[in-house]
């Protein structure tokens, strides 16, 4: 089947891909290392200032990349899969914004000065609390709509709760905190913040993946999908909780990165024949592909300025998603 | 044994009660075509029979009570065509008549050469094969008409319950459908189709069931259920009953007179 050969094609394509970004984002920063120099300090044992600044500093931020990649591309593709609506985005359930709110709570409250981990960990717990909301407002049935209505509702509460934190921040400082933390970015993580991210992500990810076939069918309904033998209440329970798990996970430690759970399975889609179970491993591909790329860009555009990995992908994200919008307007129509 | 029986099914969509104790079984071999005015609760007939929608009452499903059984034991006994042809994504006409092998494939089996050959015969009896390759999104009505009927065939279920299958199929492609449903009886399958052509459901069907305003009306086959009276006093129609090449021909003809319509009054203002 030229089908199936293609599709193995295009996922090879996309991990060769992935590995060349993620070898070019350890090879790349502030401090000029030799290629050769810096992949050897990799593996090396010493404990010299090169192999310091490979395995704690962008070891960690080329791990984040990938998974926190992966991550948006997957639960972009799964929740436009299972709501069948080519503009839902991982944010849509509320989990980035209910994230982001813990995060500033967390900073607001001063909880990260005394403990620096308190920041992803409160941002984690939020993520999990809008679920909770979402899931009791949406209701037992399989009722899309009430899962997007659900979804608005607790993003604008968290967007006006985080706006309040602003409003009321005591000193200038935290609000200047708070305001960069909320674009997004992976600069100065640890692995510290990988091996808190990385549980969550990899339950998320195994979640989302299984909804391959139930997505497929759902391509005819809600009702055609049920009929087939889909469980609906099983699909919503793997697609809202793989989505906070992972999409929680990754805002914690990046904060904010917008525009890749929209626009990657949009990019893909044409490429697996539509087909939604065949959109996951690609996307999640594609996702890694693009933020290790972007993150590449943010240090090579605007060295030692620490330009913010969310404003990059919203920058070029939003004019690509135009062009798609332009390009597909007749077939949305 | 009977492959569905419904007995004293009520079902209501928000506060309007749209089934009242409807009772019936669905035996092997059998074409039933399920009539009955808009807003008599066909579809939604259907659609409890499934599970899809919330019901009081008794269902089972080739002798089981279907609160037993488990949605795929349930798919792989009855397929559904539903009323909306609903496809969401631009995925090729072969990809979605194999989507009917869903029940049929464990965990995330490849498709078995039993699945290909289902596939392949569904899309031969409906004319879809054709254009296999082509997307599901960019087919006319009539065409994701038969490619959604073909995907439901491929389930291959001893029944099938299909809302309006013929809307908005050609002349031709709607007898080659009837045609098909009831050559499937031949292999001792069953099919419930809703149905608003009383002509193709005189023609076709070996039983109607009649209904209106959640209701059964009549049951039985074709010449009983279709009557003057019946006619008359549920959709208020008069009708041409007819014979033709050994079946019966029913063409509504015009609105009965009600009434209120033939007042001196109304005739004095619309001169």
């Amino acid at each position: 089947m030229t089908d199936t050969a293609r599709y193995r094609a295009l996922l090879g394509v996309l991990s060769l891909l992935v590995a060349v970004l993620f070898v070019l984002s350890l090879t790349v920063g502030p401090a000029a290392i030799a290629f050769g120099d810096s992949i050897k300090a990799l593996f090396s044992g010493k404990a010299d200032a090169i192999a310091l600044i490979m395995r704690e500093i962008r070891l960690p931020r080329a791990l984040l990349g990938l998974m926190i990649g992966a991550t948006l591309g997957l639960s972009g593709a799964a929740l436009q899969g299972y709501l069948r609506n080519p503009l839902a985005e991982p944010g849509l359930i509320g989990v980035s914004a209910s994230a982001s709110l813990g995060a500033v709570l967390a900073i607001y409250s001063g909880l990260t000065i005394a403990f620096p981990l308190a920041l992803p960990l409160s941002a984690l717990l939020a993520a999990m609390i809008a679920v909770l909301v979402v899931q009791a407002l949406a209701g037992r049935g399989s009722n899309t709509l009430a899962i997007i209505l659900a979804g608005v509702a607790v993003s604008s509460l968290a967007g006006a709760m985080t706006s309040l934190a602003l409003n009321l921040s005591p000193n200038p400082f935290a609000a200047l905190e708070i305001m960069f933390w909320m674009l997004g970015s992976l600069t100065d993580r640890s692995m510290t913040h990988v091996w808190l991210a990385a549980p969550f992500m990899l339950v998320g990810w195994v979640l989302l993946l299984m909804l391959g076939r139930a997505l497929d069918a759902l391509t005819l309904g809600a009702d055609a999908a049920a009929s087939m033998g889909i469980d609906m209440r099983r699909v919503q329970q793997l697609a809202v909780l793989g989505t906070a798990a992972s999409v929680g996970a990754a805002t914690a430690v990046a904060g904010a990165i917008g525009f890749v759970g929209l626009v990657v399975p949009h990019l893909l889609r044409p490429l697996v024949g539509a087909r939604p179970s065949r959109l996951l491993p690609a996307s999640a591909l594609g996702g890694a592909a693009v933020v290790l790329a972007a993150d590449i860009l943010v240090r090579l555009i605007a060295p030692g300025r620490d330009l913010k990995l969310g404003v990059l992908t919203a920058i070029v994200g939003a004019p690509f998603f135009l062009w798609l919008v332009y390009r597909e307007r007749r077939r949305l129509a | 044994m009977n492959l569905l029986a419904v007995s004293n099914l009520s079902a209501s969509l928000g506060r309007r009660r749209v089934l009242s104790d409807v009772s019936f079984t669905i035996g092997p071999s059998e074409f039933v075509g399920l009539i009955g005015p808009n807003g008599a609760g066909k579809s939604t007939l259907l659609k409890a029979a499934l599970g899809l929608v919330a019901s009081q009452g008794g269902i089972s499903i080739a002798g089981r009570d279907a609160a037993m059984i488990s949605a795929r034991e349930r798919a792989s006994n009855i397929a559904y065509v539903a009323q909306e042809h609903e496809i969401a994504w631009a995925i090729p006409v072969e990809a979605v008549v194999a989507l009917g092998r869903t029940p049929h494939r464990p965990g995330f089996a490849a498709a078995s050469s039993a699945d290909h050959a289902a596939v392949e015969q569904a899309m031969r009896r409906m004319e879809v094969d054709a254009f296999r390759d082509r997307a599901a999104t960019d087919l006319s009505g009539g065409e994701k008409a038969r490619v959604l009927i073909a995907r439901a065939l491929a389930q291959e279920t001893p029944l099938l319950l299909a809302d309006e299958p013929t809307a908005g199929l050609d002349p031709s492609h709607q007898i080659t459908l009837m045609r098909l449903f009831a050559s499937l009886t031949k292999q001792g399958r069953s099919v419930v189709a809703s149905l608003h052509d009383l002509g193709l459901a005189a023609r076709w069907c070996s039983r109607l069931i009649l209904i209106d305003q959640g209701r059964i009306v009549a049951d039985g086959p074709p010449d009983t259920v279709l009557t003057v009276e019946s006619l008359g006093s549920v959709y208020g129609v008069d009708a041409y009953f007819g014979t033709a090449a050994g079946r019966p021909v029913i063409q509504p003809l015009d609105l009965i007179a009600s009434p209120t319509q033939d007042k001196p009054e109304d005739n004095h203002d619309r001169t």
